[in-house]
């Protein structure tokens, strides 16, 4: 009887019971392994495969973070530990995956918080005070936390960039005043980084509201209302912009403008290995952002005594001064050396847009949302 | 019995934890901030766009739609079954392989700029169609073409052809027997399929993220902007609770669309009003029909050959530079792991979330069909189960429930409610979000099976001496087999296709393939560019072989509708 109905009705099932019984299995083991894997990460930030008793540091930055493998090793040695770079996305989205997993960080030391998301990081409470004995060398005006939760490591200026070849081909004089832009000249031929989802982006949405103000009879809307009408594009991050659609870099795209900073002229030189004598593209001089960009170590970080040490690495000198040719911005350090190319090369703007935490904070989003539509909707 | 308990107490304890609760928080963030939003022209920008860019999709997908199920209904030629396979593979492929499949054709790199040159040479036209609502469009169609062609296809293979050629004994001209006798035959099932497109392309959030560009924002993208960038969970929760009531709204009337569908028709069995093409016109009608679906399913070989093409300029042809790139790490680049770790944890996570799901689905099929249930139950007791009719009805709801619910409203009801209390550092949220995301189509998948099994060979188990437990292990599992491999596979799918979930799960150090691909395509540089195109192959044929094992064996639930 038994035999019967298994011939009858499990017969035409049989063939398949074999794999599905077998994945049942693999999948077992896969969830297994998951699991360990789960149970190993609820101690604390990530702990990939390494010697043991070897102490680890976890630095969680933007996808611009760059640093040389001796200066890294350099750190790693002195206090035997080994670094893993954690890069999370854009300035903005690293810093927000930071406060939204702030009850169980996901690292020891946090960079890149530029001064426009100051405030949200002071806000959000994720940062340790740490007054690092290296601050004491540090200007004052570039400490925009009295309380050194977060500690300045480097500043830039954004500004735009003009293709030099491009302009002389057309007998175009570089653009003087952001202004100049919404001439019929310039028309088709600037690309800008959505606010949104780039730091260079929200820093020049800044300087153009620190130029044309709020109020008054020709407002940053009516600039970029004009700008839209001039068929500005917009791209998602700087290296989209920079690379792909900016004539002067090496991708060599179609538009001859591009929101950047005022020390990538100096990094075009350096990039070309010799082939270039003199920067090919130039910086519009008015209308540029200070940008400073600070680290801090994060509330209930696994190593908070080697994250403070890392502080200090990043302030120290070596450090420093490895940051212009990495990362292409100034180092805070007044007595870090130039490399060669900043000195010749590199323009400060005359006159950077600057506008308090504060303010930025209590009005960010509403900015970004009112450029958002007009100049996207 | 305890056996009985459990199999409610598992799906219940599980659905409250890991969908209820976090949709509760969804509800509670809104409600606390978020509304006021709304007032903003901003957002209700958004959701007039959703709106109309719905409409627009599912008419769109109809025009081309209704055709390819007329003549893949009515026709039998040569190349016809590749064809239905062509034309309904798409709905399984991850929205991020579709997005590196356009951008491989279209792109500023693509096959088709770099046949214009190769045509015209250095001074050919460009064409730029990437984030322009017309590319968000052309991949819905893409996507949604397989929902008409089964639903509506479904129906009228199987329409008796003798009504039509009544009408057109009667004198009726042909444009009139297609308006007044075929079209409202087959209204309900033309009804349901623009319903469940409008629903899908509604909810729309990969193709609008990858394709769109910055200009473009659904409700799920814009769901996504202020979790991840804006850092305003209310207004984002405010936003899920809109797209919520609006899937579920629809889910419900496609619900009753259904029911009220099934009309006493004089069906014919499938296939047997299909005949050749011999006039001209039906040929032609055959012909345009194949190039338009070979011309819309173009992304998916233009992706596996870009792949395999070398981008650097002066290096031509073949190559597999992008594939080896993949599993090396260079220093300074995007990711803390070579990308082909990606697949690995895709891999982990997908195998997770399957097993999450059947152990959660098996329980569930098992409530939801009362008589698999009564029998087990009976069978071995002899007594009544009270209240088990209620019981089913609620846990049948909250089942189907993730229908409504999309991965980015998951991932969000995760951050609100997990976030506090720091689980989400936690790999395992992710097959978690997967296997609910899952659950409908595993329990969908369970159902009929269990039903189908004669309840005398569990009495007779019984009558033998088996306990309850030895009567699932032993007869009902290997009568479900075929089932159970297929829910396993859906679920399967799903997770390694998913990208909404886990671009606001995953941890940076856990990237899935799906966010791997996304990242690198938005990038600059050939080989970012090789590596997302190399990366999306992979992606594609994993989820190509699922499938085809989904299609051999369960072949004829695929062609009814």
């Amino acid at each position: 009887m038994r035999t019967r109905w298994r011939r009858r009705f499990a017969g035409g099932a049989r063939r398949y019971v074999h794999t599905a019984w077998g994945i049942v299995v693999m999948v077992l083991a896969t969830m297994l392994l998951a699991a360990c894997g789960g149970a190993a990460q609820t101690g604390g930030p990530p702990t990939p495969a390494s010697a043991p008793g070897e102490r680890r540091l976890v630095v969680m930055t933007h996808d611009s973070f760059a640093v040389s493998e001796d200066v890294m090793a350099d750190f790693e040695r002195e206090q035997s530990v080994s670094v893993e770079v954690l890069p999370s996305g854009d300035a903005g989205s690293a810093l927000n995956k930071a406060i939204l997993s702030k009850d169980a960080p996901l690292a020891d030391v946090f960079f890149g918080v530029d001064n426009t998301f100051l405030s949200r990081a002071l806000n959000a409470e994720i940062f340790e005070p740490y007054q690092s004995p290296a601050l004491a060398a540090i200007p004052d005006d570039l400490k925009l936390d009295p309380s050194a939760r977060l500690v300045p490591i480097d500043f830039g200026y954004v500004t735009i960039n003009y293709d030099r070849a491009f302009l002389e081909a057309r007998n175009l004089a570089p653009p003087q005043q952001l202004a100049d832009l919404t001439g019929p000249a310039w028309k088709g031929l600037l690309v800008v980084e959505h606010p949104a989802t780039s730091s260079p982006g929200l820093a020049f949405l800044m300087a153009t509201i620190a130029t044309f103000g709020e109020d008054g009879s020709y407002t940053w809307r009516d600039f970029w209302r004009d700008l839209r009408a001039n068929d500005v594009l917009v791209a998602e991050g700087w290296n989209d912009a920079y690379y792909t659609h900016f004539s002067g870099s090496s991708g060599q795209g179609p538009r001859p403008l591009v929101v950047s900073y005022a020390t990538s002229p100096a990094a075009e030189v350096f990039f070309s290995e010799g082939k270039l004598e003199t920067p090919p593209t130039g910086n519009l001089m008015a209308g540029s952002f200070k940008q400073i960009e600070f680290a801090g170590v994060l509330k209930g970080a696994r190593e908070p005594e080697l994250a403070r040490r890392f502080i200090d690495f990043m302030l120290s000198r070596r450090f420093q001064e490895d940051i212009p040719l990495q990362m292409f911005v100034y180092p805070v350090l007044p007595d870090a050396a130039l490399p060669d190319v900043f000195v010749r090369f590199a323009q400060v703007p005359s006159d950077p847009a600057i506008i308090a935490p504060e303010r930025i904070e209590r009005n960010r989003e509403r900015w970004i949302e009112e450029w958002t539509q007009i100049v996207l909707r | 019995m305890r056996l009985r308990y459990a199999i409610y107490a598992v799906p219940v304890i599980f659905l409250t934890l890991f969908l209820l609760y976090p949709l509760a928080m969804i509800l509670r963030s809104g409600l606390a901030g978020g509304f006021p939003a709304f007032t903003d022209r901003f957002i209700l920008s958004v959701i007039w766009f959703t709106c109309w860019q719905a409409v627009l999709s599912t008419g769109l997908t109809l025009l081309a739609g209704l055709p390819a199920a007329y003549v893949l209904a009515r026709y039998r030629f040569p190349g016809r079954s590749a064809l239905y396979a062509l034309a309904t593979a798409p709905f399984v492929m991850p929205v991020v392989v579709v997005a590196a499949g356009f951008v491989a054709l279209l792109g500023r790199n693509g096959i088709v700029n770099d046949a214009l040159a190769g045509i015209f040479g250095a001074a050919a036209p460009q064409i730029d169609v990437l984030n322009t609502l017309g590319v968000v469009l052309l991949a819905h169609v893409f996507y949604n073409l397989s929902v008409v062609v089964r639903l509506v296809g479904g129906l009228w293979s199987v329409l008796d052809p003798r009504l039509e050629e009544a009408a057109a004994v009667l004198g009726a001209s042909r444009r009139a027997t297609l308006r007044r006798v075929t079209l409202p035959l087959l209204a309900p099932a033309i009804g349901a399929a623009a319903l469940l497109v409008f629903l899908f392309t509604f909810g729309s959030f990969g193709v609008v993220l990858l394709l769109g560009g910055p200009r473009l924002a659904t409700i799920e993208v814009e769901i996504y902007r202020q979790t991840a960038q804006a850092l305003r969970l209310d207004v984002a929760s405010a936003l899920a609770l809109v797209q919520l009531c609006a899937t579920l709204a629809a889910a419900a009337v496609y619900d009753r669309l259904q029911r009220r569908s099934t009309v006493a028709l004089r069906l014919r069995p499938a296939g047997a009003s299909a005949r050749p093409p011999e006039t001209c016109r039906a040929w032609l009608l055959v012909g345009g029909c194949m190039l338009l679906v070979l011309l819309l399913m173009a992304p998916l070989p233009a992706l596996a050959l870009r792949s395999l093409t070398s981008l650097t300029p002066g290096v031509e042809g073949m190559t597999l530079e992008y594939y080896r790139m993949l599993g090396e790490n260079r220093r300074g680049s995007l990711f803390f792991v070579p990308p082909l770790a990606a697949l690995a944890n895709s891999l982990l996570f997908a195998g997770a979330a399957t097993l999450l799901a059947l152990l959660v689905g098996i329980p569930a099929a098992y409530a939801l069909t009362g008589n698999a249930v009564r029998s087990v139950a009976i069978a071995h007791t002899r007594r009544r189960v009270s209240g088990r009719q209620i019981a089913r009805v609620i846990l049948g709801g909250i089942i189907i429930l993730p229908v409504g619910v999309s991965a980015i409203v998951l991932g969000l009801g995760y951050i609100v409610a997990f976030g506090p209390p720091g689980w989400l550092r936690s790999p395992l949220l992710i097959p978690v979000a997967h296997a609910l995301l899952a659950l409908p189509l595993v329990v969908r998948s369970l159902t009929p099976a269990l039903q189908a099994i004669d309840p005398r060979i569990r009495e007779a188990a019984r009558v033998l001496g088996a306990g309850p437990a030895r009567i699932i292990m032993r007869v009902d599992l290997p009568l479900v087999a075929p089932a159970l491999l297929v829910a396993g596979l859906f679920a399967f799918t799903v997770s390694l296709g998913d990208f909404g979930a886990a671009l606001l799960l995953a941890r940076p150090e856990y990237p899935t393939i799906p966010v791997v691909i996304a990242r690198l395509l938005g990038q600059p540089g050939a080989a970012n560019y090789g590596q997302a195109l190399a990366l999306g192959t992979i992606l594609m044929g994993v989820t190509l072989a699922a499938f085809l094992v989904i299609e051999w064996v369960q072949p004829r639930s695929i062609s009814t509708p």
